[in-house]
């Protein structure tokens, strides 16, 4: 009686695992199915414009698949010359010149603001740690005129310095809030240890702090990087010399100009706007997945 | 550090005090001063009181549609934006072997989204003749003005930044995996479903996260500017149907230099996002849920 009552019990269990598994295929079939369908419906865009750039005027409007029927390149080379006496590796040159003193600007300031910010006891602390998270809400539309009025008055206008130097001031307040939370969840005994052999609060910061917070420090470069790469609003507002335009700029010039008559050229050039980004990103995704996941960002 | 000075912690935040006190303090009280003024950019500031938000509130007739368009354009993008990063994270939050796959690949276009060259794809595949209409046809569906139609052309600009949805749902995934799993046991043993489950244990544990979400991407998409720049040469047509707030504030300070008015308009701007935030801040007692340790 009871073992008939056990096996059926077993049998019954037995049965219920089978379904819980069959029922969990069936999810992870639909989940993956969710997930490629929309993957696909999102990638297809840039998928396309890989391909678009490389058809010749009359099949872009023509044809939805992204395979060009006679590839051509050029929209690469008519798009490269650009309508301006300028090439874009100008362009492309303006943009490295941009970035570069851009982010390490950043990476320094941001650094030692958020070791001040995570280590020291200071009058107003609180009060100055208040106004970073008070700026990271702050829409940049309110100081902005203020700030190109200021710009105009020291002479900067039509030069990279307006780009340059607030970020260089640690200015960009996520960074900042990024690096302060990565540091509290660093242990100060190895800092504490190193005083304690005397070495000054320089010292510290230099031989253990960067080190420790290294990956963080990368994550916001290549943030910054992205950032500054994509920025339009910025050059649009305080560059106005054709020899200065970043890429931004330049592409909008490109579709102001020719864009009437010539598409391939403007999505070859979009093409290459994107690639330093896409090729950064892909060499360094675990930093960006870490960076939000730990920071939280915005975008 | 104990026996450090007090102004060492100073020192080293002073880049910070520097470029906040000129770069943000000052302009932020400058830009309300300007905001009472006439300021035509070649001569100096006249004080004009109240005139510049008379005019906005009474006559300005742009200003009230570009307020409205602004107001759908946060009110829809915002949810939507959300809603559909906080569902493919939960999807993605499973023991799927190709999670960091799909991870990577749904925030390439979050890298990309702002840019100039995205706004000109935008223009390209939802063009009369592009491949969103052929696509359409594909259906044997009529083909769509969509930037010629006002109903449509807020929604495409719309749809740019939800296609961005990428960095808020890798905020919601790593908080979605940071939940307890033992709750989700003692749930399955008391027979809740997944549905329960989900509702009561996994959205009350993430409401941080989803706070955190909620105003940073309200404070970004009141600011979008590139988009329907690009996509409509600066002009927010058709109908001023995507002349969003920033473009307007663009045109009055940048193109025609008046930027007293300006300054009018990004105050009034300003105000509504300040009111929308303590609101959020206000309410978030009500509905998000603080443990001891949200996450690590």
């Amino acid at each position: 009686m009871t073992t008939t009552a056990l096996s059926a019990i077993a049998l019954e269990t037995e049965r219920t695992n089978r379904m819980t598994r069959r029922l969990q295929r069936i999810s992870a079939a639909v989940r993956y199915l969710i997930l490629a369908g929309v993957g696909l419906v999102m990638l297809y865009p840039l998928i396309w414009l890989i391909g678009a750039s490389f058809k010749t005027n009359a099949e872009i409007f023509a044809d939805p698949g992204f395979i060009p029927k006679e590839p051509t390149l050029n929209g690469y080379i008519n798009g490269w010359k650009t309508s301006t006496p300028y090439t874009f590796a100008t362009f492309f040159w303006n943009t490295f010149l941009i970035i570069l003193p851009k982010t390490v600007g950043t990476a320094i300031s941001a650094t030692a603001v958020a070791y001040g910010f995570a280590r020291f006891e200071f009058p107003f602390k609180k009060l100055f740690f208040a106004t970073v998270i008070a700026i990271l809400l702050l829409p940049n539309v309110v100081t902005r005129i203020p700030q190109y009025l200021l710009f105009r008055d020291l002479g900067w206008l039509d030069s990279f310095l307006p780009l340059w130097v607030p970020s260089a001031l640690a200015g960009d307040a996520f960074f900042v809030f990024m690096l302060i939370q990565f540091l509290r969840a660093i242990p100060r005994d190895m800092e504490e240890a190193a005083r304690v052999d005397g070495a000054n609060t320089l010292q510290v910061l230099i031989f253990i702090v960067v080190p420790l917070l290294a990956p963080a420090i990368v994550s916001v470069c290549l943030f910054q990087i992205m950032w500054t790469m994509n920025d339009f609003l910025g050059p649009l507002i305080y560059i106005s010399s054709v020899d200065k335009y970043p890429i931004s700029l330049a592409l909008k010039l490109s579709i102001d100009t020719t864009e009437a008559f010539d598409w391939n050229r403007i999505l070859a050039m979009s093409v290459l706007a994107l690639a330093p980004s896409l090729i950064i990103f892909f060499l360094a995704q675990k930093q960006f997945i870490e960076g939000i996941s730990s920071g939280g960002v915005k975008g | 550090m104990g026996g450090d000075s007090k102004f060492l912690g100073l020192l080293y935040i002073s880049p910070y005090v520097i470029g906040l006190l000129v770069f943000t303090a000052i302009p932020f009280v400058y830009s309300f001063y300007l905001s009472f003024t006439d300021y035509p950019l070649m001569t100096a500031p006249v004080w004009v009181g109240l005139d510049n938000y008379l005019e906005l509130f009474t006559s300005d007739r742009t200003f009230r549609k570009s307020l409205s368009v602004t107001l759908v354009y946060v009110f829809t993008t915002v949810p939507l934006k959300l809603v559909f990063a906080l569902f493919i994270a939960v999807i993605l939050n499973y023991r799927l072997k190709m999670i960091n796959f799909f991870r990577t690949a749904y925030y390439v276009p979050s890298i990309l989204g702002g840019s100039v060259a995205v706004a000109v794809l935008w223009r390209y595949i939802f063009a009369k003749a592009g491949v969103v209409n052929m696509a359409l046809g594909f259906f044997g569906m009529d083909p769509i003005n969509w930037f010629g139609d006002p109903n449509y052309a807020l929604f495409i600009i719309t749809l740019l930044r939800v296609w961005q949805f990428g960095s808020a749902m890798i905020i919601f995934l790593a908080a979605l995996q940071s939940v307890d799993k033992s709750l989700y046991e003692s749930a399955a043993i008391d027979g809740a479903n997944k549905w329960q489950t989900f509702r009561s244990i996994t959205l009350p544990l993430i409401t941080p996260v989803i706070f955190f979400n909620l105003i940073m991407q309200t404070v970004q998409a009141f600011q979008e500017f590139n988009g329907p720049y690009i996509i409509t040469n600066g002009t927010g047509s058709p109908l001023k149907s995507t002349y969003l707030l920033p473009l307007y504030i663009y045109d009055e300070a940048f193109k025609k230099f008046d930027m007293g008015y300006a300054s009018a308009i990004a105050w009034v701007m300003f105000f509504i996002i300040m009111v929308l935030t303590l609101v959020a801040f206000w309410s978030s007692r009500r509905w998000v849920y603080y443990a001891g340790d949200k996450r690590s």
